[in-house]
């Protein structure tokens, strides 16, 4: 039987490719997820583990706030680094500072490198150099004394520099122009993930950073023969409050576990739509042996009067299908490594160079790929193979005989109901239940979808009908003989048509729920800012995102036109244990800018402000029972404590508050942040006549100083905050885009069996007058019937689908909108998409001779 | 039109006095019945048939388009279940077998030829043959293979894939794959319906020399009037019952019984 499966497989090359194409790209991503990633953590841990050698240990500074102060790196004194180095087992010791934010500037004014990922800034020890760090200098020497640096490759290029040339650079202070000594690689790469690198020697890199004095790390050269714990145990008791030494060993996995989270996410991202492709797939799948099954009745009856059993009919398809499925999956794997090097060279190409060390194929990736493509095919051909256990004898003697109804099929209404039902309470639960871990509800809402399609695909044969005569309407009266014949084609096997067009469906329906929901938060964002906020211009950084100096604000009110420049402070501290926002105001002047929602409290309480008063969030107030009055503690991420009061409390939206959970005056966060001039967030602009070219103007001239923020009007702001979730949204869609790309070629697929069916009917239908050109017709409408079903099915889910998570998210003020023109693009691809499935069946259907049609047996 | 079936049912046709000793009966049915559909729109294709098939013989089932001929070999041959009666294949009951005993039974003791060939299109005319054995998992016995080939002219064929093949070729090859397990008796649906008449003259007279070399047993619907000169006995059908039985006879006799039994 397997023989006869396989022989049968190779007697039907193309049609097995069609379908087995249908899990290679779905594999493809599987694998092309784990090269990808184990490559980029192979390079990275080699890169790091050979950074250090050499080391024993390394001290640095913990910041008690993860990610998102505005505080740079965690300091510890530099005069740490005396002491360490006459210690007893100590060989000798170096000091380091790094920043994040040493933004080079070009000649023109404009930030070097792309607004998003860091601008890296080092200060070494110039007997370092170059050892101690995965830095390679390529061109010109590097850098020593107070106005010299070498840059990155990929900097360079950017800011069109070249070794000798000097560059101005952002550091803590005022800009300031530096000579470009030398260009430098990173491992082997240009560019770090699209961070531009600017390294110092450490007495100028402490200067630019505003570090001076300090060190935010010390790396510990044991003497011969001490081992790292040993030098450990000498440096632990010199250590002060919140700074640690690790082993070198320690230290290699905490650097390389940064990247590993990088990469684990890039990783799960990638596998998350491959599994969407997989179930597309599995869908496409399960249509194309169904069709076949079918089609072979008589050849299967026939095995079974030859004495073939029922299990050797289902082994004989399970066998096909697993066949198809290990050839996707070797084909994928082939295709995930090319896939691999393709997006590792798309993120070069988008500015996020990665260092690249030898492609890594772990045994891993082999098996995970192959198994899954085996188990997808599977598990979609044991409906079919089911079915075709069912075909009775005697069907090898009847021609055209259908294959009996399934004692089960009667009960379909009823379990395609219960599963629309169970679908929906698991995405019910996923949505509004408590999970104990964000993957958990993740999983639920997954697998809540997973079943919903499956139960819309079932459910929706019922459908076919009058949708196909719906959206076959235009293609009935435009097409005549050819438009009705497609309608009526399209009807004939509901099943068929539902299923093939329910995987166009999935891919639409998650295109069009990730498009209603970024219109959502869009929205979202629009109101809530525009209910906090009147301003004529809004000053931010150009990421969207850092923090800026503090002078930016006073040199703007300075221009003439100007009435308020509205400075926003903002940094993250530890309050009741957990991370929560804080606001510096100006009491005076913000309520020019900002509307303020009192719940306790009126304008009058921001005079009593002081240095050490709060407003605090109605909502933190009530959680942490605090009224105004009440004192509470803060913690700053340098382990300093601050005491404040209460003054007011108010209440902000939750979807987009622009100020923290906890506002304090500008002047005790300032004094909070005394070493720290770069605490601005925003700045708001309030001018004599509103918006106007000529305030503009004045007002970019005088931001000449300061490169890495930018100017907007309120409404430019506000499309700002939208144009990342644009990007992600871009990525959405090309990533679901493969799921579409499935789902045609199950269209390509239905509709070339179907003509293989139909032989001796297009054969009839040419005979009786039929033109080439009208059977091309007949197949294309029916082709675009097929994908509009898909669409109507899917547009309506995907809404459906959206309107649940709005609701879901509903107290977080997030608002249901329709992104009509997003959803008419996505009906027009799905006319467009049919019409390109159609191509090869009509030419195929067209070429028929008429003869041979018509005796075909 | 009475036939004395209708007023004997136990009577068994196909028993030959005649002829000594009796030959052992392979297939034994007893009052089939019939019925598709239900209610005002059923049909009874087969309405009380008791007949035994007499080993080593070659059976003919005639009669006019809607006369039962069909459903009725389908029941013999364990293809469709009747609505009442019993049919035995080599002494078992097989209209209540479930279908792995069924399958079993099929393997060993029946044979197929069918109107429209039935061969696997991918497998070569070879493969077709020893198709039924690969499936019961038994071994080829070579000789047996040879001689099958050799009877219906297939050596310089068996390479070949069905679509390579003219008609008669195809039923040979069918044939072969028939013979191929020795089944105890071979069911062979309208075997020239679908054959110019000069190819399926030679498809009968290989039938014939199957039944005449090894002793087959063949049971065979046919419309073709020809099929008589190769019959041991011709039964011919009337409204889903048998109305009449030849022996040993000729074409001139199966057309005055087909026009006095027709419509």
């Amino acid at each position: 039987m397997i023989r006869i499966a396989l022989r049968g497989l190779l007697s039907r090359k193309l049609r097995t490719s069609l379908t087995a194409f249908a899990v290679v790209l779905g594999i493809a991503m599987v694998a092309g997820a784990y090269v990808l990633t184990d490559t980029i953590n192979k390079s990275f841990n080699t890169l790091m583990a050979s950074a250090r050698e050499g080391t024993s240990a390394v001290i640095s500074a913990e910041s008690l706030v993860k990610n998102g102060s505005t505080s740079d790196r965690p300091t510890v004194p530099a005069s740490l680094l005396e002491r360490v180095g006459s210690l007893p087992g100590v060989e000798r010791a170096y000091g380091v500072v790094e920043t994040e934010s040493a933004r080079l500037i070009d000649a023109k004014g404009n930030p070097v490198g792309p607004a998003g990922p860091p601008a890296l800034g080092f200060g070494r020890d110039a007997s370092t150099i170059g050892q101690k760090d995965a830095f390679k200098i390529v061109e010109g020497r590097w850098a020593s004394g107070p106005s010299e640096v070498a840059i990155d490759i990929a900097s360079a290029k950017k800011a069109h520099v070249s070794a000798g040339d000097t560059i101005r650079v952002e550091g803590s202070g005022p800009l300031e122009r530096v000579r470009v000594v030398g260009l430098l690689q990173w491992g082997s790469s240009d560019s770090l993930g699209g961070a531009t690198m600017a390294v110092f020697d450490l007495a100028t890199g402490q200067r630019l950073f505003g570090l001076a004095e300090r060190l935010t790390e010390i790396d510990v050269d044991a003497k011969a023969g001490v081992s790292p714990a040993q030098v450990l145990k000498e440096i632990k008791p010199l250590l002060p409050a919140h700074a640690r030494a690790l082993t070198v060993d320690e230290q290699i996995k905490e650097d390389q576990s940064e990247w590993a989270s990088f990469a684990t996410i890039i990783r799960y991202a990638l596998l998350t739509f491959a599994g969407i492709a997989l179930f597309v797939g599995a869908f496409v799948i399960f249509n194309t042996l169904s069709i076949t099954v079918a089609q072979r009745t008589r050849e299967m009856a026939t095995l079974r009067t030859i004495g073939a059993s029922r299990r050797q009919i289902l082994g004989g398809v399970i066998v096909e299908g697993l066949t198809i499925g290990l050839m996707a999956s070797v084909a994928g794997i082939g295709a995930g490594i090319g896939l691999a090097k393709l997006l590792s060279a798309l993120m070069g190409v988008i500015g996020i160079d990665v260092p690249r060390t030898a492609t890594v194929y772990a045994p891993r990736t082999f098996v995970i790929s192959i198994a899954t493509g085996i188990v997808v095919t599977l598990l979609a051909s044991l409906g079919p193979a089911l079915r075709a256990t069912r075909v009775p004898p005697i069907a090898a003697v009847r021609e055209g005989s259908t294959l009996p109804r399934s004692r089960f099929a009667r009960l379909r209404p009823l379990v395609s109901g219960l599963a629309v039902a169970a679908s929906l309470a698991v995405i019910g639960t996923g949505l509004f239940g408590s999970f104990a871990q964000a993957s958990q509800r993740l999983l639920a809402l997954a697998a809540g979808c997973a079943l919903f399609f499956i139960a819309v695909a079932l459910l929706s044969s019922y459908f076919v009908r009058p949708l196909a005569r719906l959206v076959g309407l235009p293609g009935s009266i435009l097409g005549g003989a050819s438009g009705k014949l497609a309608r009526e084609n399209a009807m004939r096997a509901p099943a068929r048509t539902a299923s093939t067009a329910a995987a166009l469906m999935i891919g639409l329906a998650l295109v069009t729920f990730v498009s209603v929901l970024a219109r959502g938060l869009t929205r979202s964002t629009e109101v809530a800012i525009k209910k906090q906020v009147s301003t004529d211009y809004v000053i931010r950084a150009k990421d969207n995102y850092s923090s800026f100096s503090n002078a930016t604000a006073t040199t703007l009110a300075r221009v003439p036109g100007v009435e308020k420049a509205v400075a926003l402070r903002a940094d993250t501290v530890i309050a009741y244990g957990k991370q929560a926002q804080i606001s510096g105001v100006d009491p005076a002047a913000i309520r020019s800018v900002y509307h303020f929602d009192w719940k306790q409290g009126s304008s009058a309480s921001l005079s009593e402000l002081g240095r050490d008063g709060a407003i605090v969030m109605d909502s933190f107030a009530r959680k942490h029972k605090l009224a105004p009055g009440d004192r509470f503690t803060v913690t700053m991420p340098d382990g300093r404590k601050l005491l404040l009061h209460v003054v007011a409390t108010n209440k902000q939206p939750d979807f987009f508050p622009l100020l923290g959970k906890i506002t304090v005056s500008q002047a005790g966060f300032d004094a909070a942040y005394r070493t720290n001039p770069k605490t601005t967030a925003t700045v708001f602009l309030r001018t004599a006549d509103g918006q106007s070219e000529r305030v503009e103007r004045s007002l970019t001239s005088a931001l000449a100083a300061f490169p890495s923020v930018g100017l907007k009007t309120e409404q430019q702001a506000i499309d700002a905050q939208s144009s990342d979730l644009n990007t992600l949204l871009a990525m959405f869609y090309v990533l679901l885009g493969l799921a579409v790309v499935i789902s045609f070629f199950g269209i390509v697929n239905t509709l070339a069996l179907a003509v293989f069916e139909r032989t001796r009917e297009l054969g009839m239908l040419r005979a009786v007058g039929m033109t080439r050109r009208q059977v091309r017709r007949m197949i294309r409408y029916e082709s675009v019937t097929i994908s509009l079903i898909g669409a109507a099915l899917g547009i309506p889910v995907g809404i459906f689908l959206a309107a649940m998570a709005t609701t879901a998210l509903s107290r977080y003020e997030v608002v249901f909108s329709l992104p009509i023109v997003s959803l008419t693009v996505f009906a027009l691809v799905a006319v467009v998409l049919g019409m390109l499935a159609a191509i090869l069946p009509a030419r195929r259907a067209s070429r028929l001779n008429v003869l041979e049609a018509l005796q075909y047996e | 039109m009475q036939t004395q079936l209708e007023s004997e049912p136990r009577a068994v046709v196909g028993s030959r006095p005649d002829l000594e000793p009796a030959p052992r009966s392979v297939v034994e049915a007893r009052n089939l019945t019939r019925r598709f559909g239900q209610g005002e729109t059923s049909v009874d294709a087969v309405r009380g048939i008791s007949l035994d098939v007499p080993a080593g013989l070659l059976t003919a089932i005639m009669g006019p388009s809607g006369s039962g001929k069909s459903t009725l070999m389908h029941i013999l041959a364990g293809l469709d279940r009747p609505t009442s009666g019993t049919v035995e294949i080599d002494g078992t009951e097989i209209t209540t077998l479930d279908d792995t005993p069924l399958t079993k039974l099929r393997r060993k003791h029946v044979g197929f030829i069918f109107q429209f060939f039935n061969l696997l299109p991918m497998l070569s005319a070879r493969e077709n043959i020893v198709l039924p054995l690969e499936i019961s998992g038994e071994r080829i016995n070579d000789a047996w293979l040879d001689e099958l080939v050799e009877s219906a002219g297939l050596a310089q064929r068996l390479s070949h894939r069905p679509a390579e093949m003219s008609g008669g070729q195809q039923q040979r090859v069918a044939i072969a794959r028939s013979l191929i397990t020795r089944p105890t008796v071979l069911f062979a649906d309208e075997p020239t319906g679908n054959l110019d008449s000069r190819t399926g003259g030679e498809i009968l007279e290989l039938l014939r020399d199957s039944v005449d070399s090894y002793g087959q047993t063949i049971v065979m619907v046919t419309h073709d009037a020809r099929a008589a000169t190769v019959a041991d006995r011709v039964l011919f059908l009337a409204d889903g019952l048998i109305v009449k039985e030849l022996s040993d006879t000729t074409p001139e006799e199966v057309h005055r019984a087909i026009s006095e039994t027709g419509r």
